[in-house]
């Protein structure tokens, strides 16, 4: 949807942009305290991390492919 | 939607959520503060959008048909987001467990070639006559006796499912989180009235697009974390070979031969011919809840790609739903190490413990000896033996996702059930919005308002969806054993309108009667097969034609058997009655209409390309996992 309107994927990303933030920063404190949930599995891979880079950098994307007032080609 | 509930959900809600509720004291997870703004950031999204968007839905093509200015992308993720609810997650994924890769075909044939033949055949002719709605299109094409049938049984049936889901959804928030019931009810509810009563179907449409994405970000991780844990597909067949000492879990047709050979319960002629042909294109090709996102695309060619879109995403949910079902087999843990294994609702609810343990022994241990808890659990269960619970096979997912999810992560799991949830109840609202006022009020009530005032009626009439759908959760509430005939609706009510619309649509010969006796008696024969069955189940095996019949086989050969019965009045009742001339017809029959000329595209861009190349895949899926 473009319209004269935001995009509905920059609002998706900025969303995933927070979300990514935020577990990226429970990810990087659990690695580095090394104090995990009880309960969870494979906390080795270290999961927060990376699932937060990711999250964060499709939101990027998203944010800068479709910011608004972006010219349409 | 709710047609595709799995049978742990479509026959297992009446009777058994209830009861869950007095069960576990404990509740599955513990959400952090980390989790709760995960989810509050949620909420004010979705609030946000609905604020802004409130200003560009002031004309009635803006608010009900999102101003047809959907791109195939966005009108595509939310023609499959609209039916990629919480409930159907989690059941899907508890069938998953319960009969192996079988469930896949409610994905596959259950939705593949019908969402084909929606973008290629049908939207020519959805598009070009510029409905509103499914019932709109009758009305063009049969008359206003049939809309007034079709938008009557619509209406019901959106805003009391709607109902039914809210208070089912309320009922897992309570089992997996231990939230109030009341809470998760409101907060829902008053959530999806404000941003659907701001900002219409576009508000509904941005939504579903946002909750795919969140569905996929909240869920992928337990898939490949499982896959991860269970040493690859590899070693997870051979993990539930060891353990389980059966390869059937793997094969979707091998064991279809027979009713008995397979543990639904379901012959291939049933699912070919009941849920591939009968549901699955009653489903995805006349249901307004999903047609109504695609009627929004911006020109045809969008209209025509976006179920194709969809269905790429459509084959794809499997790895996010029926995968996590698998490896819950295998890796699902008691807190002594030993393999969980899941059981149906009717156990635990036999099961339910009080003060001094479980409250009928003797039903318990009757109940618990027809699954294959190990005796020495069973023994620890009866016994009240702490950490010795028993759960469900709808709990599989929130199950792996606790397993695998730390904070963050859990919140981001439980915020996509919960957007897949509003997201199913925004579908329901802004469609009954739509068909309560173009094809209830305008034609039978107040035929000559403005735009403005027709508008209004639509932000008054989801409002008013929204206080029935939650009235409607509290009579379920109060009287179980409505759910089950409420879930009954969609299933007697689809089968009849497939045959009406698509003789409507493909036989330029069938006549206003004809097309409102077929659907009005469909409806009425369909209806009555289900309360034969339902107060006398011995019945099933006629109508499902084997003894060993289950439930599931009931749903695909009563839609088949009543979409056969509409068909054949509409035929006889054409033959004796005068047909329309051939003008009228123009933009609504094929063979009686020019279609517009669509530009030339390159090859990828076009949807035969796409649709060959989905088609390709889905043959191929099916033959891999024969």
């Amino acid at each position: 949807m473009h319209g004269s309107g935001i995009p509905i994927w920059f609002f998706i990303g900025v969303l995933l942009i927070f979300y990514g933030v935020m577990i990226f920063g429970y990810g990087v404190y659990e690695w580095s305290t090394a104090i995990y949930p009880l309960g969870v599995q494979l906390t080795n891979l270290h999961t927060p991390v990376w699932w937060g880079v990711l999250l964060s950098l499709l939101g990027l994307l998203y944010v800068i492919k479709f910011r608004p007032g972006r010219a349409r080609k | 939607m709710f047609g595709f509930l799995p049978a742990t959900f479509a026959s297992g809600i009446p009777a058994s959520l209830p009861a869950l509720l007095a069960l576990r004291a404990e509740p599955l997870a513990h959400l952090r503060s980390l989790d709760i703004v995960v989810i509050a950031l949620y909420f004010a999204m979705v609030l946000w959008i609905g604020f802004y968007l409130k200003g560009r839905s002031n004309t009635g093509e803006d608010f009900f048909m999102a101003g047809r200015e959907m791109t195939a992308w966005i009108a595509g993720l939310s023609f499959v987001s609209a039916n990629l609810g919480s409930l159907e997650l989690m059941g899907w994924a508890g069938s998953a467990y319960q009969y192996g890769i079988l469930a896949v075909n409610w994905y596959w044939i259950g939705a593949i070639p019908a969402m084909l033949f929606l973008g290629l055949m049908m939207m020519p002719f959805y598009y070009v006559c510029k409905t509103h709605s499914v019932p709109g299109y009758l009305d063009l094409r049969y008359g206003g006796e049939a809309r007034s049938v079709a938008a009557v049984a619509f209406a019901m049936e959106m805003i009391l499912m709607s109902g039914v889901n809210m208070f089912a959804m309320a009922v897992v928030m309570k089992v997996v989180l231990g939230w109030d019931l009341n809470f998760s009810i409101i907060v829902s509810s008053l959530a999806v009235a404000a941003y659907v009563g701001l900002g219409g179907l576009r508000s509904a449409i941005f939504n579903e697009v946002m909750q795919f994405v969140l569905i996929w970000g909240g869920a992928l991780l337990v898939p490949i974390l499982g896959l991860v844990q269970a040493g690859g597909w590899t070693g997870l067949k051979a993990k539930i070979l060891t353990n389980l000492g059966s390869d059937s879990y793997f094969h979707i047709w091998r064991d279809t031969g027979s009713f008995a050979a397979n543990p639904m319960g379901v012959h291939w002629t049933g699912i070919v011919f009941g849920l591939g042909f009968v549901i699955s294109f009653g489903y995805w090709t006349t249901d307004f809840l999903v047609v109504q996102r695609v009627l929004a695309a911006h020109n045809l060619r969008a209209a025509r790609m976006a179920p194709i879109i969809a269905s790429f995403f459509k084959m794809a949910v499997p790895f996010i739903v029926i995968l996590p079902g698998l490896l819950g087999l295998v890796l699902l843990q008691n807190p002594d190490g030993s393999r969980r294994v899941l059981v149906g609702e009717d156990v635990v609810a036999a099961c339910s413990s009080g003060a001094g343990g479980v409250q009928d022994p003797s039903g318990c241990s009757a109940a618990m000896a027809k699954t294959t808890l190990p005796a020495d659990y069973q023994q620890k269960v009866l016994s009240g033996a702490p950490n010795a619970e028993l759960h469900t096979y709808n709990q599989a997912l929130p199950l792996m996702m606790v397993r695998y999810m730390g904070p963050g992560l859990l919140g981001l799991g439980i915020t996509a059930l919960i957007a897949g949830f509003m997201s199913g109840m925004a579908g329901n609202v802004s469609a009954f919005s739509t068909v309560w006022t173009y094809d209830i009020y305008r034609p039978l009530i107040h035929k000559t308002g403005s735009d403005s005032h027709y508008v209004l009626v639509g932000r008054l009439s989801i409002l008013i969806g929204v206080a029935i759908s939650i009235g409607a959760a509290y009579l379920v509430q109060q009287f179980h054993g409505i759910m089950d005939y409420v879930q009954a609706l969609f299933s007697i009510f689809v089968a009849p309108l497939l045959a009406v619309i698509l003789f409507g649509m493909f036989w330029k010969r069938a006549t206003r009667m004809a097309g409102f006796l077929g659907l009005f008696l469909g409806i009425v024969f369909s209806a009555g097969l289900f309360i034969w069955v339902k107060f006398n189940p011995a019945a099933l095996a006629t109508v499902a034609l084997s003894p060993d019949a289950k439930p599931m086989a009931e749903n695909v050969f009563r839609a088949l058997w009543a979409f056969l019965f509409a068909s054949i009045v509409l035929i006889l009742v054409t033959l004796v009655t005068k047909p329309r001339p051939l003008a009228e017809l123009d933009g609504l029959v094929y063979g009686a209409t020019i279609l517009p000329k669509e530009e030339p595209v390159p090859f990828y861009k076009n949807e035969w390309a796409w649709a060959t190349v989905v088609f390709v895949i889905f043959v191929a899926l099916n033959i891999i996992f024969w």
